[in-house]
């Protein structure tokens, strides 16, 4: 779960990281009021889940209140990469004198949380690791021991940050790496880290990623998601506890387990991209996949008007065959679909369920003995609709 | 000697009263799988199918002299359990169990590592050597004994190519499903390694998918150490960036862990990557 910039930093307040004194806007006249309580120049920031906002317009400078009351106007409302802004950061300028760039994350392959830190902030990390990547500092945390005052000072020397800002840094970076463990963050991350005029350290923007598993033990984090911005159909899916993502082809697939949902996309780009053909959606149905569940994907799956073929693509394992074609057809009972639909179901009682599909008698309906099969199937019958 | 298990394993199921866990230790023991009992807190003295329940993993060892165990209770509780097991000298801890918080795989990894216990998953559908026992969810009928050895980050995606495998004649000696997590306690190369080492497996197929860089890695070991040959596949390359895919691992982040990146490295590294999972046997046999 990402928390927007806002929501980072007013967390990071929380463990005595200082933050600039800014507040959020949802209207250009509450933008107004807030910059003219801060009384000088002001930033307006976007608050999208999404990277790369100063570039699409969504980050302004303000030089008074009336500026500011304009560019909110001219922010809110605007589409940044298919996200609609519905709030502003009103924050006060900061005087910036070097920017640094801290963040704590989880190294998956070391299996330990990874600090990453550098002089050259305020860039986009992953080009800065394409770059210059002997410009970032990386510092292993272990898991039990937690962070030790000596990696702090490692950090600090390593990195060339001046003698004068080791204390506020150590400050911050433990504040940062106690805030990364309470929250359960995948990434909590500082860009920039800034030093100000008078010597200061700020931190100007801030990302906070939530691990998705750890939000049962972390209630007053879920109460901050923000899912404005979350498309209706994957909001639906979220609810029924089925995993879907909508992409932009015409095949609608349906597939249990997550590596083989990937695959049976795959399968439809191999064999239809040539005809511009391929997958609409990523869709886990999961372990025992009920009835219920599969109407209800099949209807998150028919909600967009792109689908012209649905792929079932069922590989019984915990999941039995026979169930699930009990379930599509009390699915297409229910949802009556008009496109045409590739069934394939392979391993535990396949036989069952295949039979259970066949006996129906469905118009429209495509049986499929492999994979491959099902996937040139399902792109036979869009092509035929062309 | 296979890898990991064979019919000599003496096997715990954690969570055995539970209904996952007694549905799947009933089909372990239906394929010959010799599970010496279970444990789940609360209920020791109990019996399941003939089989002695314990309250802890202590007191299961003690009796049973089990030497492997699965791990099949739910999310909030499963790093307690693994790290039980390891606790009490288990070898080889399997786990099944999927949506454990990042925070506590990286504690229960590590505790793992300094007792010497080889840890399975999480998320994973575990390890089968067919005719011999299996540990974990795999369908019996997916794979029958054979030579080439499979190692996947996935559950369903591994049976239907252990299925077609079967299909075109070519059996298995052992597969492992390592999980799709970010942190996992068995990596790609320590398998490949193991299978490198088997007398019995004389190839390999590796299933990956798109998200981290444990297939690159995996890719170096292959070019540096590698004498058997290995087919592979990687799903995920209709993925777009930024999404994750269900697994918690399966990302492209920033360009990084990217299908096409696998692959190349891969083919670099003169391992056959597959376009179309059912392509994987012809490209073994």
């Amino acid at each position: 779960m990402k928390l927007h910039e806002y929501q980072s930093k007013f967390l990071f307040r929380d463990f005595g990281i200082p933050i600039p004194l800014g507040k959020v806007a949802t209207s250009a006249d509450e933008a107004f009021a807030i910059s003219s309580d801060l009384d000088g120049v002001v930033v307006i920031k976007a608050q999208v889940h999404v990277g790369g906002r100063g570039k699409a317009g969504g980050v302004k400078v303000a030089k008074n209140a009336a500026e500011a009351r304009q560019y909110a106007d001219d922010i809110l409302g605007m589409d940044i990469k298919g996200l609609r802004v519905n709030k502003v950061l009103v924050d006060p300028g900061a005087d910036i004198q070097q920017e640094i760039y801290l963040a704590i994350t989880n190294d998956r392959s070391a299996g330990k949380p990874l600090i990453m830190a550098s002089m050259e902030g305020g860039m986009d990390i992953e080009e800065l690791n394409r770059q210059r990547p002997e410009a970032i500092v990386r510092e292993h945390v272990d898991p039990f021991a937690g962070l030790q005052d000596y990696q702090m000072t490692f950090i600090a020397s390593a990195m060339g940050l001046p003698r004068a800002q080791w204390r506020s840094f150590a400050k911050i970076l433990r504040g940062l790496y106690q805030c990364y463990t309470e929250s359960d963050a995948e990434l909590a991350e500082i860009n920039p880290l800034v030093i100000t005029g008078e010597g200061e350290l700020l931190a100007v923007d801030g990302k906070v990623i939530i691990d998705d598993n750890a939000l049962f033990r972390q209630p007053a984090l879920v109460e901050q998601r923000d899912t404005s911005d979350e498309p209706e159909s994957e909001r639906l899916a979220r609810e029924a506890g089925i995993t879907y993502i909508k992409l932009e082809g015409q095949i609608g697939c349906m597939v249990n387990g997550a590596g083989l949902a990937m695959t049976t996309m795959d399968m439809t780009k191999l064999y239809g991209d040539a005809d511009g053909i391929g997958p609409a959606n990523f869709l886990d149905i999961g372990g025992g996949a009920t009835p219920e569940q599969v109407a209800a994907a099949l209807r998150i799956i028919l909600s967009d008007e792109n689908v012209k073929c649905v792929l079932f693509n069922i590989f019984g394992g915990i999941t039995r065959c026979d169930e699930v074609a009990n379930g599509i057809l009390t699915a297409y009972n229910e949802v009556n679909p008009s496109v045409p639909m590739v069934i394939r179901l392979q391993g535990t009682n396949a036989a069952e369920g295949n039979s259970i599909i066949s006996e129906a008698q469905i118009p429209n309906l495509i049986s499929a003995d492999t994979l491959t099969e099902a996937a040139q199937r399902a792109v036979a019958a869009v092509k035929e609709q062309a | 000697m296979s890898i990991l298990i064979d019919r000599s394993a003496k096997v715990l199921v954690q969570g055995i009263t539970g209904r996952q866990g007694g549905f799947h230790a009933k089909l372990m023991m239906e394929y010959g799988t010799d599970v010496v009992g279970g444990v789940t807190p609360g209920k020791g003295g109990e019996w399941f199918e003939g089989k002695p329940v314990f309250d802890t993993m202590r007191s299961a060892v003690e009796t049973t002299n089990a030497d492997v165990s699965l791990v099949t209770v739910p999310a909030r509780f499963a790093g307690d359990a693994v790290m039980e097991a390891a606790d009490a000298g288990i070898r080889l801890v399997i786990c099944l169990t999927e949506h454990i918080p990042v925070a506590d795989m990286m504690q229960v990894v590590e505790f793992c590592r300094q007792r010497g216990t080889r840890l399975i998953g999480p998320n994973c559908p575990g390890v089968m050597t067919p005719g011999q026992a299996k540990v974990g969810i795999i369908p019996a009928m997916v794979a029958m004994p054979g030579n080439a050895g499979v190692v996947s980050k996935s559950g369903t995606l591994t049976y239907e190519v252990g299925f077609a495998m079967k299909n075109a004649g070519i059996g298995i000696s052992t597969i492992v499903g390592i999980g799709g997590d970010p942190v996992i306690g068995t990596t790609f190369v320590e398998v490949l390694e193991m299978f490198e080492n088997d007398p019995e497996t004389e190839k390999v197929a590796l299933l990956g998918e798109i998200g981290g860089s444990a297939e690159i890695v995996a890719a170096d070991y292959i070019r540096n150490a590698m004498t058997k040959p290995v087919a592979a596949f990687i799903a995920g390359r209709s993925a777009p960036a930024g999404k994750r895919m269900g697994h918690a691992g399966a990302i492209v982040d920033g360009g990084e862990g990217s299908a096409e990146e696998k692959i190349q490295a891969l083919e670099a590294a003169g391992a056959r990557v597959a376009a179309n999972p059912e392509e994987i046997p012809g490209l073994l046999a």
